[in-house]
């Protein structure tokens, strides 16, 4: 089971600022353990942020985002008290979803 | 074509449609597909072309905000925003990553295209922001110098 990831959405003038850090190794499967075996590509594929159930952003990912993904944008028409969810599905199919009220 | 194998045929279409319809298909469950092609080519024109583009320009409406030197390529830091109206996509490419595309994000109507987000970078290099709008890619470019790589092993 994935690491919960941590979200925030504050309302920024006339939108909501929606503030995601997420937990996941972003391993690129080029890098090698001690034993000089390779370590398997894992990395966060796509990234879904939704808004009253309407998607205000879907993002595809590659290898070079960093690990423990940061992420930063705007999107209009959210107010106080409303829910912003931010789902991940990675290269293994696994996610996460986690959601933050609106301040 | 037998009448049978035509039902048998036609019927499969239905439940397919049907898995569809109940979001069961993974290419209805909300995002699109991952584009491997895109992720997996080497070259700029590859990418551009994997992502829908013929040719791109360069444009000041494509702004690349970064360090100009990066001390830990693990994390690098970026904000990459476009100016232009209408636009719905805006990517993150690093020329010397073993795969150049790092991020692409699809920007619906009512979300500003501007974004913060952190790439690994291999070693110094290119960084280029393409940006989608009313159909025509326009791009950014800036150097990022990298002090210790960030994908080694």
């Amino acid at each position: 089971m994935a690491n919960p990831m941590k979200v925030r959405a504050v309302v920024d003038g006339d939108a909501v600022q929606v503030k995601a850090l997420m937990s996941h190794v972003m391993e690129t499967g080029r890098r090698t353990n001690d034993k000089g075996e390779t370590i398997p590509a894992h990395f966060i594929q796509q990234v879904t942020v939704t808004h009253n159930g309407r998607v205000v952003l879907s993002a595809q990912w590659g290898t070079s985002v960093s690990a423990n993904p940061f992420l930063s944008f705007r999107f209009r028409g959210g107010t106080k008290g409303e829910t912003v969810k931010v789902t991940w599905v990675d290269s293994k199919g696994d996610s996460r979803t986690d959601e933050a009220t609106i301040t | 074509m037998q009448r049978r194998d035509f039902l048998r045929q036609g019927g499969g279409a239905g439940a397919m449609a049907a898995l569809v319809a109940a979001g069961w298909w993974p290419a209805m469950a909300g995002a699109a597909e991952w584009n491997r092609v895109a992720f997996e080519a080497k070259k700029f024109e590859d990418v551009l072309k994997a992502l829908g583009g013929a040719d791109a320009k360069a444009s000041g409406d494509v702004v690349l905000v970064a360090p100009e030197i990066a001390e830990n390529g693990a994390v690098v830091p970026l904000q990459i925003s476009s100016r232009s109206p209408a636009t719905d996509m805006l990517a993150v490419l690093v020329e010397k990553n073993p795969n150049m595309l790092a991020a692409v994000f699809e920007v619906p109507d009512g979300t500003v295209a501007d974004f913060q987000t952190r790439v690994k970078m291999a070693q110094t290099s290119n960084v280029f922001v393409l940006a989608r709008s009313g159909g025509r890619y326009l791009y950014a470019v800036k150097e990022i110098k990298v002090t210790l790589g960030g994908c080694g092993g």
